[in-house]
């Protein structure tokens, strides 16, 4: 142990440290546990990057603007610098707001980073989602990450909210308003629960504090628990990798941690950091002070939630006039409550689509390797009419702007929208189905025919082909290597009976894979080169020169 | 090279099972070899010295262009105060936030140009292990379990097990109560209005009263009951339910029910504000169309027909105040609304 220390001892101050650190709490195991582990490279890879950072930021943004902001509804008379507010009656809340607006150096601006992020945490989240869902991502064992991603937005929205709702200005109290009108709908409990959330009634002087400590304290915590379980999964499970040459269920192809990961993620922080406050320098977000504080009469038209609240208040307006139905004395507001259980419903099915696909395929595999979203036309499918619906009901958030700005009639905007709701993601279904399978059948061609070279020759017989190149066995194993399903039939169990079960498995099984097109076998290849042999001689050759030249590489990689 | 082979031998031999494991998977026998990784792609700055010091330099200068960003933003901070011109504020938050930005993108886009240009870029493969553990640690982790179970009698010891299941069940519970004083029992204070049979209608944010012979056809007021402008407490409560809307029609319009016929005043009606949806302000009134619209999500009310919904997601109409003229001309309630306003609620 001794002679340990002074050989290390020699190294000076750095190694000095390392030593110190080491001996403390075991920094060279850590290190070479994780200094050298594999990360695959993919801008796709980089979407779950950006809205960690965001957090970071927002952290950053959040504890400065805690400083100057007080979380109080107690009226005073305004007698900041901003002039046109001056000697109006407001709560504490939005005149501290307006005070780190205008009174502090660098407050706007912060106040503007905080927001920005805010939209940009969300919105990559969302991104992140969609490129774990339509690549496949979140196939066993990764499930349970996925319900965590899910959270983390969920929680992202709620943050969000909670946030956006503080300045209580006059936009963000309407959204109190709407929020308080919406759980007032709920059945049994609404009034109760309403009066409980404001202490007492609409507005009270309580609900910017209440949500102050959520937004700053719970919110915020429980994201970042989730971020260390959804990360610590991530090293559990080593990340996943697109398919091809070399890429395989059984390994993880990429970059060392350190020095390549640690350079390029630890860079990327910088860079979403400065898009972020680029971006809050020179757009204005949330111009608190041209709303005025919240009073309950006035409303401006053309009022907007943050966009991922959007879906929400979508579904609000789309909810057909005249549902309220009063029965025995009570009232179910089912205007209310049908785009409540719409809202939640989709959000429902989007945490359990991963353990609905393991059931319907019976696939107990680990998967690590990506699915290229045309190999999975049915997923990719559903997730295009899910991406529809969301979309319907996001714009159905901006009727009004949709109307006002392209002169169209309010009424038949919100029409229009309520038919795209339901029909649209079905012939989003049935199109991205075909597109995919065609994609498929494209790729086939390709494997087995190579690309078409525009070139045109004449044979001796005078018949005219056009020559096809084929393609390199690396580019070619990219378009053979995926995952094949076939449809199953329901059948009897040990008592010799069809269950319901088995039968609504069968059908699903059906759903998913009736349509399929199998990857190109060994077989299929060397029948298809066969047949045109003349046409194949030169390109592999081409592809053996660029690999004798790896080992002439300068700096070749660190072998393993 | 087959993955669900590869899978199925890295599962190793302990589970007969596992042909089963694939689902509905094709396991294909005859599937194109993997031809291993791609041969690594030499960049200039591994072929050449001049383009690996070109790209050195680059970095530095990226990282030297951050030093610059970062003592600009200071500079800014002392260059661009605040004052009573509001011009100041932007110039404030501009410069600093560009000099920040410079002062991130130089060490980012430093920092991912090193790793790009002159670090390896060769890809590398390791292998992964099976996320569930080997047969052996299974079988000593079901060993700890029932090792802890037999030296606790958690299993064995009925009464300790049962008697903690309901220790635990309801030890929470004192919290839900202590959520009980968050707000009071709303009782009825959704059904009543600062409305009283008298009160004057007055203009809204000034308190001052309105005359019948003020509103002229086709005008529109906003409207606070008399006294709400001078509340010391909860005055945004009371607006909040209180606020109404005042337009005067040609009485020929106005179609009205029989009980309703002595609730305005020479075509002058008086609505509730606040949407019967989720009660946002229904502030915008189309005046060709006598059409109220609600600005959130657009329920529309016909004010000529007592104010239905005629488009839009509410489903009852907007609670009409009954009013009358008193000696001196100016507008009063005849009583409070009769019928609670705003969005609905269960015990409505």
């Amino acid at each position: 142990m001794s002679t340990a220390v002074n050989t290390q001892k020699k190294g000076g101050f750095l190694a000095g440290t390392a030593n110190y650190l080491d001996e403390r709490v075991g920094v060279a195991g850590i290190l070479k546990e994780f200094g050298r582990k594999i990360f695959p490279d993919h801008w796709s890879f980089m979407l779950g990057e950006v809205a960690l950072y965001s957090f970071f930021v927002l952290l950053l943004s959040g504890t400065f603007l805690t400083f100057f902001f007080q979380p109080a509804m107690t009226p005073v008379i305004y007698d900041g610098v901003y002039g046109p507010l001056k000697g109006a009656e407001m709560s504490i809340a939005y005149a501290s707001t307006l005070d780190i607006s205008f009174e502090v150096r660098g407050g706007l601006l912060m106040r503007q980073v905080h927001h920005w992020a805010a939209l940009l945490f969300v919105a990559a989240a969302g991104l992140h989602m969609l490129r774990v869902f339509f690549t496949g991502a979140f196939r066993k064992p990764r499930e349970i990450n996925w319900v965590v991603g899910f959270m983390l937005f969920v929680l992202g929205m709620a943050a969000g909210f909670t946030g956006y709702s503080l300045p209580d200005d006059l936009l963000s109290g309407n959204g109190l308003r709407i929020i308080d009108g919406m759980i007032k709908g709920l059945p049994v409990i609404g009034a109760y629960t309403s009066s409980l959330l404001f202490g007492g009634e609409f507005p009270g002087e309580q609900i910017v504090a209440r949500l102050y400590g959520l937004h700053i304290l719970l919110v915020p915590a429980l994201i970042l628990i989730f971020i260390v379980i959804h990360l610590f999964m991530v090293v559990i499970h080593k990340h996943t990798h697109y398919s091809g040459p070399g890429r395989k269920d059984s390994n993880v192809v990429g970059y060392p941690l350190m020095p390549v990961y640690v350079a390029k993620a630890g860079g990327f922080f910088f860079i979403v950091f400065g898009v972020i406050m680029l971006v809050a320098a020179t757009f204005t977000i949330n111009p608190v002070w041209n709303y005025g504080g919240y009073d309950p009469s006035p409303v401006s038209a053309g009022t907007q939630p943050d966009w991922y609240i959007g879906f929400l208040d979508g579904a609000l307006r789309l909810a057909p006039s005249h549902l309220e139905v009063h029965a025995g004395g009570v009232t179910w507001a089912w205007n209310i409550l049908l785009p409540m259980i719409v809202g939640v419903g989709f959000l429902a099915v989007v945490a359990l689509y991963p353990f609905l696909e393991a059931w319907v395929t019976g696939d107990k595999r680990e998967h690590h390797v990506l699915d290229r979203p045309r190999n999975a036309p049915t997923r990719t499918a559903i997730g295009a009419a899910g991406v529809t619906f969301y979309a319907a009901l996001w714009a159905g958030a901006s009727t009004d702007l949709i109307a006002t700005n392209f002169l169209l009639s309010l009424n038949n905007v919100l029409n229009a929208i309520q038919i795209i709701l339901i029909v649209g993601p079905i012939i989003a279904y049935i199109i991205t189905k075909r597109v995919c399978l065609s994609l498929q059948r494209k790729d086939r061609e390709i494997a087995l025919h190579g690309r078409e070279s525009g070139r045109i020759i004449r044979m001796p017989h005078g018949e005219y082909i056009e020559v096809h190149e084929p393609l390199d066995a690396f580019e070619q194993y990219k378009l053979v290597d995926f995952k094949d399903y076939q449809p199953t039939l329901a059948r009897p169990n040990a008592q010799g009976k069809i269950t319901l079960r088995a039968r609504l498995r069968a059908g699903l099984s059906r759903f998913y894979f009736e349509d399929r097109i199998a990857p190109v076998s060994q077989g299929e290849l060397d029948a298809a080169h066969h047949d045109h042999a003349p046409a194949v001689t030169e390109a592999p050759k081409k592809k053996a020169v660029t690999a004798a030249k790896k080992p002439v590489a300068k700096k070749p990689a660190a072998k393993k | 090279m087959s993955d669900s082979k590869s899978i199925a031998s890295g599962k190793g031999s302990h589970e007969p099972e596992h042909d089963y494991a694939a689902g509905l998977a094709v396991i294909a026998s005859d599937k194109v070899a993997d031809p291993g990784l791609e041969p690594h792609r030499v960049r200039m700055t591994d072929k050449s010295v001049k383009h690996e010091k070109a790209a050195a330099r680059q970095v530095a200068a990226l990282f030297l262009a951050s030093v610059v960003g970062s003592i600009f933003s200071i500079y800014a901070y002392f260059a661009f105060p605040l004052s009573d011109d509001l011009g100041t504020v932007r110039n404030n938050t501009l410069f600093m936030g560009l000099g920040i930005t410079l002062g991130l993108f130089g060490i980012g886009i430093g920092a991912v140009h090193w790793a790009k240009t002159l670090m390896p870029d060769a890809e590398v493969a390791e292998e992964r292990h099976q996320t569930r553990g080997s047969e052996e640690v299974r079988a000593r982790a079901v060993e700890i379990i029932k090792l802890a179970d037999s030296e606790s009698g958690f299993s064995r010891r009925k009464l300790i097990r049962r008697s903690l299941y309901g220790a635990l069940a309801l030890f929470p519970i004192p919290a839900i109560f202590f959520f009980g004083d968050l707000g009071p029992n709303p009782k009825d204070t959704l059904r009543h209005t600062m409305w009283k049979a008298g009160t004057r209608l007055t203009k809204d944010p000034t308190g001052l009263p309105i005359k019948a012979s003020d509103v002229t056809l086709g005008s529109v007021f906003h409207v606070i009951p008399e006294g709400l402008a001078d509340l010391e407490h909860h005055k945004l409560e009371e607006k909040a339910k209180a606020a109404v809307l005042l337009v005067r029609l040609d009485p020929s319009e106005l179609k009205e029910t029989a009980e309703r016929k002595g609730w305005s005043y020479d075509g002058i009606v008086a609505y509730s504000k606040i949407c019967t949806h989720v009660g946002c302000p229904v502030a915008l009134y189309e005046q060709h169309t006598h059409h109220l619209l609600c600005p959130c999500h657009q329920s529309t009310f016909d004010v000529t027909d007592e104010c239905k919904v005629i488009f839009g997601p509410a489903s009852r109409p907007l609670p009409q105040l009954p009013i009358a003229v008193d000696a001196e001309g100016y507008l009063i309630a005849q009583s409070d609304f009769t019928e609670p306003v705003g969005p609905s609620f269960w015990e409505r």
